[in-house]
């Protein structure tokens, strides 16, 4: 069975990382299943955990009353789901709901952060792949708002 | 001039009824209520004797001169595209059958017309217009069929107008090919006569019915200096060297709004263009819902609809507008159809209400070009 | 200014081809997606065919209502019948769509430059479409699906709104159950029950495979859709002269003569609806020309 840190290394958004910080990582994350239907995270929950999507698909929900649950988007094996909190309280603003049986590494945000502090080149290494990972988000973001299927 | 021929003017006339004679239906300069059209002329009397042009940007008058000038008027807002390429044009027509169609074509012969009286920048338009509409695969077949049978008789210009520029493009006064006859009207103290020089065998054909003789040298000099005169005093240059790669590296020329602040996006430079080409398709339905009929008609791309796909309007801007008729016009012309869309008549100058002048704007973009990298 | 009026007065000789529609009868209708039919025409005229090539459109008129710009969608190696894939935006459309059985419409075409299937036989072929563009390229699919073996691995991305706005949904289902053809379909917002990706096009274009050096990319659907895709095609190393997409302008004549279709010196109807990115890319960038 791989452990923690091999499963991080033979991921995409860990590409490149070096192995000490990998251990680094490694230590902040536990490994866990979803069943389909389950929730990986509510709306207003607190927040505690970054995913690591190892295998599945998980949805992306906002919930309206008049619609019913809306997926905005799929996040699928190789991908990464959550956000890094800095500023107290945290919480989750969207739903995010497995569609299959999903594995994930979930990442323990605090333990996360406190190792950044202590080392800023992993801090620096994880910022660095976070920060591609939000650009690469607002961007699908914004084609979906301009809705260019529109008639 | 080569071969040019002595022709008294009283043989004018003559030359319009050899055309007649021969079923040319003769259109040109005429005088409608007050107006300088192309008309029909059935006399050499129809032509505006005696009466002159006088152009300036956003300014045309008829002035009654001293003399008795045939060719005294220069262009007016007419073209001879309107002949070739008409305003308005039937197309087809469908009648339905139960949920059937069947198609009705127009059937008519045209008379052939003969052109009496273009000027060299007109003839240069129509060669401009051949290329657009007479060649490659998909052409006009009506333009083609009224050209073929058309008869041009060109006027060399021994004045120019206030708008002229013909001589910065190389398309006047004179003309050099492309018509069956060519007159020139020497008017001077004493004397006034026409030179007639034939283009073509039908040309030459025509003139052999008329009384004419060889012209002398000195008949022959004194055409030439009216017309070398016509060209020196035209006072609008249009400088065409390396226009067309500064207009495509210029759309998001300073000068162009500037120049928006002023146009009305009225249309009238494109309608009064000898060379504009854009038309509209249009369909409609009889009142019974039983006759569908499709016409062709001159459009401009001044119009919001003009580049109006489902969505939204690609030019809304009067800017924008204003800059694809200029470079249109200057430089995608010219990639377009191998010549420039421009033949230097200055009708666009003369008929903008608010006076925009094509070569003054190049001018203002050239100044305004913001240099160093874009 | 007082042109003489015009009376109807010519013979159109050579006319037929350019100016007079002809004649084509609706042999059946299908509804597609809201707002969205695809007919299937036959030549009024008994044993005709009509020859086109992938890519190409036709003029389709409504009698009496107008006349609009339609891809030809179905199969080029079945030139008796014509499908046209039209979704009702406007009064000549709206009244395409409500066509049925043994209507009557006219037809004028085909126009415009092809996608380069051919050139493109040696490559690994990307195939891009996002909504309505799928209707364009679906007979550029059955070229490549009838010559699946000229081309290397054959990727077709296809990107909708919602699930409800998923063009030619059996097709793509039966498309991905071929064993030599990887389909990969996302929207951009779904309900629930939908079991697929969600996230736009360009997301998705990252789980196609190809060899960027010898890859042949085909873009067809809304602008902002074209543009991001090239970007990133590009990105991934497909150089901009083996990117095709096809344009959309205002087209009355469809024979590069009444102007609207103007883009630069380019004629959309002429000199595409085709063009290698290449050819288009610097007046892509150009605003309102």
């Amino acid at each position: 069975m791989e452990t923690i840190e091999e499963l991080l290394a033979a991921h995409p958004f860990f590409r490149g990382m070096a192995p000490p910080h990998l251990a680094a990582v490694a230590e902040c994350g536990r490994r866990m299943q979803f069943k389909a239907g389950e929730f990986l995270c509510r709306e207003n929950e607190e927040a505690r955990d970054f995913y690591v999507i190892l295998s599945g698909s998980v949805a992306v929900e906002i919930f309206s009353f008049r619609r019913g649950p809306l997926t905005t988007t799929t996040v699928e094996e190789g991908e990464v789901l959550g956000w890094l909190w800095f500023e107290e309280p945290y919480h989750w603003h969207l739903d995010a709901r497995a569609r299959q049986v999903t594995r994930v590494v979930a990442l323990e945000v605090e333990a996360l952060k406190s190792r950044c502090e202590k080392d800023h080149d992993l801090g620096y290494e994880f910022m660095k792949r976070y920060a591609h990972h939000l650009a690469v988000q607002f961007r699908i973001t914004k084609l979906q708002l301009v809705d260019m299927y529109g008639s | 001039m080569k071969k040019a021929s002595f022709l008294e003017v009283a043989q004018l006339r003559h030359l319009i009824e050899a055309l007649q004679q021969r079923g040319y239906v003769v259109l040109g300069p005429t005088l409608r209520q007050g107006d300088l059209v192309y008309g029909e002329l059935r006399t050499a009397g129809d032509l505006p004797v005696g009466w002159r042009d006088e152009e300036e940007a956003g300014h045309y008058r008829l002035v009654k001169g001293v003399d008795q000038a045939f060719f005294g008027c220069r262009v007016g807002q007419h073209s001879w595209k309107q002949f070739l390429f008409p305003a308005h044009l039937l197309l087809w027509q469908a009648r339905r059958q139960g949920t059937d169609w069947r198609l009705e074509i127009p059937i008519a012969s045209a008379a052939p017309y003969a052109f009496f009286g273009v000027r060299p920048c007109d003839l240069a338009a129509l060669e401009v217009q051949d290329r657009v509409l007479a060649r490659g695969r998909y052409f006009d077949p009506i333009y083609v069929e009224r050209r073929q049978r058309a008869f041009i008789v060109a006027v060399n210009c021994t004045r120019s107008g206030g708008t002229c520029f013909c001589a910065s493009l190389g398309t006047g006064p004179r003309a050099a090919t492309g018509f069956d006859l060519a007159l020139t009207e020497v008017l001077e103290d004493d004397r006034h006569f026409l030179l007639v020089e034939a283009g073509s065998k039908r040309g030459a054909d025509v003139l052999g019915g008329v009384t004419h003789r060889p012209a002398k040298a000195e008949e022959a000099a004194a055409a030439e200096r009216l017309v070398a005169g016509a060209a020196q005093n035209q006072t609008k240059v249009l400088e065409t060297m390396g226009l067309k790669e500064f207009l495509y590296n210029n759309y998001e020329n300073p000068h162009w709004s500037e120049v928006a602040d002023r146009c009305l996006t009225c249309g009238n430079c494109a309608i009064t263009c000898p060379t504009c080409f854009c038309h509209n398709y249009h369909d409609s339905l009889d009142v019974a819902g039983e006759v569908a009929q499709r016409r062709r008609e001159w459009e401009t791309c001044f119009t919001l609809d003009h580049s109006y796909i489902h969505g939204g309007t690609i030019r809304p801007s009067p800017q924008s507008r204003y800059r694809q008729w200029l470079t249109h016009k200057l430089a995608t012309w010219v990639d377009q159809y191998g010549c420039l869309g421009c033949i230097g008549c200055g009708r666009c100058i003369t008929w903008c209400p608010v006076g925009i002048d094509i070569t003054e704007e190049v001018r203002s973009l050239q100044a305004a070009e913001v240099k160093g990298p874009k | 200014m007082a042109p003489e009026p015009e009376k109807p007065d010519f013979r159109p000789s050579g006319a037929e081809g350019l100016l007079l529609p002809r004649l084509f009868r609706v042999e059946s209708r299908r509804r597609e997606i809201p707002d969205t039919v695809t007919l299937t025409l036959t030549p009024a005229e008994a044993g005709t065919e009509w020859p086109f090539a992938p890519g190409q459109f036709n003029m389709l008129t409504a009698f009496g209502i107008g006349e609009v710009p339609i891809s030809i969608s179905g199969d080029p190696a079945e030139p008796r019948r014509l499908l046209h894939t039209i979704r009702a935006v406007g009064a000549a459309t709206g009244t395409l769509c409500r066509l049925t059985r043994g209507d009557v419409l006219g037809v004028r075409g085909p126009f415009g430059t092809a996608w380069p299937v051919q050139e493109a036989e040696g490559h690994d072929l990307v195939i891009i479409a996002g909504g309505l563009g799928l209707a364009p390229l679906r007979p550029a699919i059955y070229r490549a699906l009838a010559h699946r073996a000229a081309y290397g691995n054959l990727e077709l991305v296809y990107g909708a709104r919602t699930p409800r706005d998923i063009l030619y949904y059996r097709e793509l289902q039966r498309w991905r159950s071929r064993f030599d053809v990887r389909v990969h379909v996302t929207v951009d917002s779904a309900p629930e029950t939908w079991r697929g990706r969600v996230g736009v096009v360009t997301k998705i274009l990252a789980y196609a495979r190809f060899d960027a050096a010898n890859t042949t990319a085909l873009v067809c659907g809304p602008g902002v859709m074209m543009r991001f895709t090239v970007q990133d095609l590009m990105a991934r190393g497909v150089s901009p002269e083996h990117i095709f997409v096809s344009l959309e302008r205002h087209m009355q004549c469809g024979l590069g003569l009444c102007g609207h279709c103007q883009l630069g010196p380019l004629f959309i109807c002429k000199d595409g609806p085709v063009f290698s990115y290449a050819r288009v890319k610097d007046w892509f960038e150009k605003r309102e020309v």
